[in-house]
């Protein structure tokens, strides 16, 4: 294994650290294990949605008659069947939305925004009578002027998405209609004296497009809304309680009347963090009074559910000749989607958190253009912007003929350190160590394989950041007879947390990891638990383990207080698993007091509630080797290696598949994943076939140095992993490829045919 | 309504058998008649390989077989891999290996690569890439899972 772990201190940990199999392992290798589509009820009813074929038209009016009289259609929905919440936010994880743009998202109002956009359904008791049931619905559209360029949506003159929709400039609603929803800014020093101390100043304009999350499991949906006014969704959701909430607030029922049963989740990367198809498969289920299933096809996933922001963004940064950055200025462009809320201020924040710069001024601008309204993807913000950084960076180091990790060391963010936002790094933080990992690397070491007349050989390099969020965990555990601990908690496994938390109780509790048999539990079982997102579930879910467990913990000493009649003064420790009485010889294992429990006063549970303040940030240095073929203009990543402080891997297996999960997504967005409108405003790649992620066959193996920097306030010094490892990538693809070729690309993806198209103009 | 086909096939070594539209996929069957909801759906339309199952002996995305050509023929999904008390070298390694992060493209990937063993008890990483570029994942990165097939190929050779 070409893995390296490096640690920072010798580790006393008996769990933590070790490699055991996942406790849900063998129902998701023999098919048995139930995600959202393969949930099914008696009666159940098959949903469908009707979509805006135009980017941007105001409905006139929808006759569904037709299609309500078709024999074995049950129900037929359209927004007049669905409140009109007000402008309050909602909770969608990493990004943001009121709730009136969630229910106008769900299902269209008075305009549909984009192609895909839904404007009703249908409930039949087959999936072909509601295709045809769809086919019967007719909507009178009038057609309006699509917007879908981020330069055009600024101008003053632009078509308008919402005639209601104000900037938010600088925090002062603007008294006029606009696409910009929001012009934000981060502002440290004074970036115009410090541009004019700089010897050597790089400046470009980046761009990006929409790119999917592209989980493999589409949205999937099955609501019954009983006669007593309860709801309860099967859905598969990386957030139970977010879509409970939401929920309720577009339904206009209380909180108290959903319940929601997560399934297990195929992959969501924060794109199964908004509500899509579960409010209106409720709502078709109070109409037909039967059960609704809705699941989204690829096409409409790709059509309509949220993909990431296109960007554009214009950075400049200055520095002296010795390689010390004196200034930067960066201005981002988001795409938003059809409604405010994309994650430009994200991006804005972490582009430039890795280094120490006196003066900065960065501007963001929220944009609203017709195409779907953009979701969290892993790291919101943060890889479109890093990717102009880190290219801008590397064209610096180029300029001054300097070593890009020198460059890089040379001007590192250390304790003390403000970012943009003057929030600073109060523990200490990576940044320096993964940069130390990849020098020393045999990667970085290693020799360039020659280029050839046709194959051009590059090498880049490129860091990333992202904050992680820690936001809320809850849980309980019950302590078995035989030694056992069932631990039920609220967030779904989307990639072996089940695993990582089990681990962390039992390291807690000095019991075996085998003995913790851990349970994803529905709104209604368990406290709230916020999203399985922000890289945040074995984070803020490990430290609320290790609460719980102390509290378990309490609670046996006192049972063993009991079975020895000591005092309350007595000493008792718990240590290890086992528990140890003041007098020599007295003590009890785990097992043993667990089985004893009944005859002193009942079962043990333990609970946890934590919603910790300081949360370990996340750094990454990765680099990359490839091969441009300049006939054909394919790149071929020849190797790959990513350093990450990871604070302490608890299970590191889990750990680097996350590194080689994200890498793969980051390739991915850097060489041929994108958004292909036409002029109309059509997506015209909306298929697997056609929206091109990376198989097996354009990956290398991908080396990963798991960099151990505890973070003081987490128990185990775990820090979240999941969502950094996304962001160097398109970088450090991208730097490589100006380094084999000579020339700089600055937009993404860097497909075949922009690099044919640049070499042969 | 369209008239319905019966078809007789044999699943997972058993007989049986379905009415079913003559539009409808054995992908649909499989799942929504027969409760064999192993096989998943990612795309529908060939180009995710969640759907693999194995007919004759070769591997096919179910969503692209139309459910009344398996009469007569011998398919196997994921639910007919592990015997009652143990897995398939495959399944068995996916797990050692930290093979799999959410799980949803796992049976189809088992299944693919259970057509590649069965064909070609050794094969190099380089084949295993090629073999297994129709089968898309989005967690791992691939990396893990070629090295949990070439762990089954060692096992199932050293068995032999």
């Amino acid at each position: 294994m070409v893995t390296t772990t490096r640690p920072s201190e010798k580790t006393t940990h008996k769990v933590i650290g070790t490699r055991p199999i996942r406790p849900d392992g063998v129902d998701k290798v023999t098919g048995r294990a139930i995600y959202g589509a393969d949930v099914t009820l008696p009666g159940l009813l098959i949903g469908k949605v009707l979509r805006s074929p135009f980017a941007h038209a105001r409905i006139r009016n929808i006759d569904t008659g037709a299609a309500e009289r078709l024999p074995g259609v049950r129900a037929v929905i359209t927004a007049a069947d669905l409140p009109d919440p007000d402008k309050g936010m909602a909770d969608v994880g990493e990004a943001s939305a009121t709730y009136r743009d969630l229910s106008h998202n769900v299902m269209a109002r008075d305009k549909a925004l984009y192609q895909g956009h839904a404007v009703a359904a249908v409930a039949a008791e087959s999936a072909s009578i509601a295709e045809q049931a769809l086919a019967l619905i007719t909507v009178d559209y009038e057609p309006l002027p699509p917007v879908l360029d981020l330069v055009e949506a600024m101008k003053d003159d632009a078509p308008l998405l919402h005639e209601d929709l104000r900037t938010n400039e600088l925090g002062t609603l603007s008294d006029k209609p606009s696409n910009i929803a929001a012009h934000a800014r981060f502002l440290k020093g004074d970036p115009a004296a410090g541009f004019a101390e700089a010897d050597v100043i790089v400046e470009r304009t980046y761009t990006t497009t929409m790119v999917h999350q592209g989980y493999i499991e589409p949205h999937a949906s099955t609501a019954y809304w009983n006669a007593d006014g309860k709801i309860t969704i099967w859905t598969t959701t990386q957030a139970p309680f977010a879509i409970r909430d939401n929920v309720a607030v577009l339904l206009n029922v209380p909180v108290s009347r959903v319940k929601v049963i997560p399934t297990e989740i195929g992959g969501g990367f924060g794109g199964k963090l908004p509500p899509y198809v579960e409010p209106l498969a409720a709502v078709l289920s109070r109409k037909s009074g039967a059960p609704v299933k809705m699941t989204m096809s690829r096409t409409e996933e790709l059509q309509a559910s949220g993909p990431t922001s296109g960007s554009r963004t214009h950075v400049k940064i200055g520095a002296k000749r010795d390689g010390t950055i004196v200034a930067v200025e960066a201005s981002l462009a988001y795409e938003a989607g059809a409604f405010p809320g994309s994650s430009v201020r994200f991006g804005s924040l972490c582009m430039f958190a890795p280094y120490d710069i006196p003066n900065m001024q960065l501007d963001s601008y929220d944009v609203v253009v017709n195409k779907p309204k953009v979701a969290a993807y892993r790291a919101p913000g943060s890889p479109a912007a890093m990717f102009a950084s880190e290219s801008a960076l590397d064209e610096l180091a180029e300029r001054l003929g300097m070593d890009p990790i020198e460059l890089r060391l040379k001007n590192s963010a250390k304790v003390g350190t403000r970012m943009a936002n003057n929030i600073p790094f109060q523990h200490p933080v990576g940044n320096v160590k993964v940069l130390e990992a990849i020098r020393e690397s045999d990667h970085w070491r290693s020799p360039l394989p020659e280029s050839t007349e046709t194959r051009k050989i590059g090498r880049g390099l490129a860091m990333g950041f992202w904050p992680n969020a820690p936001l809320k965990s809850s849980c309980f555990a019950t302590v078995n007879p035989d030694g056992s601990v069932t631990l039920v908690e609220g967030n779904p496994d989307i990639g072996g947390t089940r695993a990582s938390l089990a681990m962390q109780l039992a390291e807690t509790l000095g019991i075996p990891y085998e003995k913790v048999i851990p349970q994803v539990a529905d709104t209604e079982t368990v406290g709230y638990n916020d999203a399985t997102g922000g890289s945040r579930t074995t984070f803020t879910g490990g430290i609320a383990v290790y609460e719980l467990g102390q509290d378990i913990k309490q609670q046996l000493i006192e049972r063993a207080r009991i079975l020895w009649q000591l005092n309350p003064e007595d000493a008792i420790v718990y240590e290890d698993g086992t528990i140890r009485g003041p007098k020599e010889g007295q003590q009890l294992s785990f097992d043993q007091l667990a089985a004893q429990l009944f005859k002193t006063g009942g079962p043990v549970v333990g609970r946890a509630s934590v919603s910790p303040k300081h949360v370990g940030f996340a750094f990454g240095c990765h680099v990359v080797d490839l091969a441009v073929d300049i006939e054909t203009g394919k790149v071929e990543i020849l190797r790959y290696t990513a350093a990450q402080d990871v604070g302490k891997a608890v299970h590191p297996s889990y750990v680097e598949g996350q590194i080689q999960g994200g890498v793969a997504q980051g390739i991915g967005w850097a060489l041929n994943e994108e958004y292909v409108y036409d002029e109309q405003g059509r997506l015209v790649n909306a298929s697997f076939l056609d929206y091109r992620m990376p198989t097996s066959l354009d990956l290398p193996m991908i080396e990963t140095i798991l960099v151990e920097e505890p973070h003081p306030p987490h128990p185990f010094g775990v820090r979240g992993v999941g969502e950094v490892p996304i962001v160097p990538p398109l970088a450090a693809v991208a730097n490589a490829i100006s380094h084999a070729l000579g020339h700089r690309f600055t937009d993404l993806p860097i497909s075949p045919r922009r690099i044919i198209e640049t070499l042969y103009p | 309504m369209t008239k319905r086909v019966h078809v007789e096939t044999r699943i997972n070594g058993r007989e049986v058998d379905f009415l079913c539209e003559p539009g409808q996929s054995l992908l649909e069957v499989l799942r929504d008649q027969l409760h064999l909801t192993g096989a998943k759906e990612g795309c529908n339309n060939g180009n995710c390989g969640a759907c693999t199952v194995i007919l004759d002996g070769r591997i096919v995305d179910s969503c692209l077989v139309l459910a009344p050509e398996v009469e007569g023929r011998e398919v196997t999904t994921i639910e007919g891999l592990a015997g009652p008390e143990h897995l398939h070298p495959l399944q068995q390694q996916f797990l050692e290996h930290a093979a799999l992060q959410c799980g949803i493209c796992t049976p189809g990937l088992i299944m693919a690569a259970k057509g590649l063993l069965d064909q070609n008890p050794a094969p190099t990483e380089e084949e295993i890439r090629l073999w297994l570029a129709g089968n898309l994942c989005r967690c791992t990165g691939y990396d893990k899972i070629i090295r949990a097939v070439q762990a089954a190929a060692q096992q199932m050779e050293a068995r032999v």
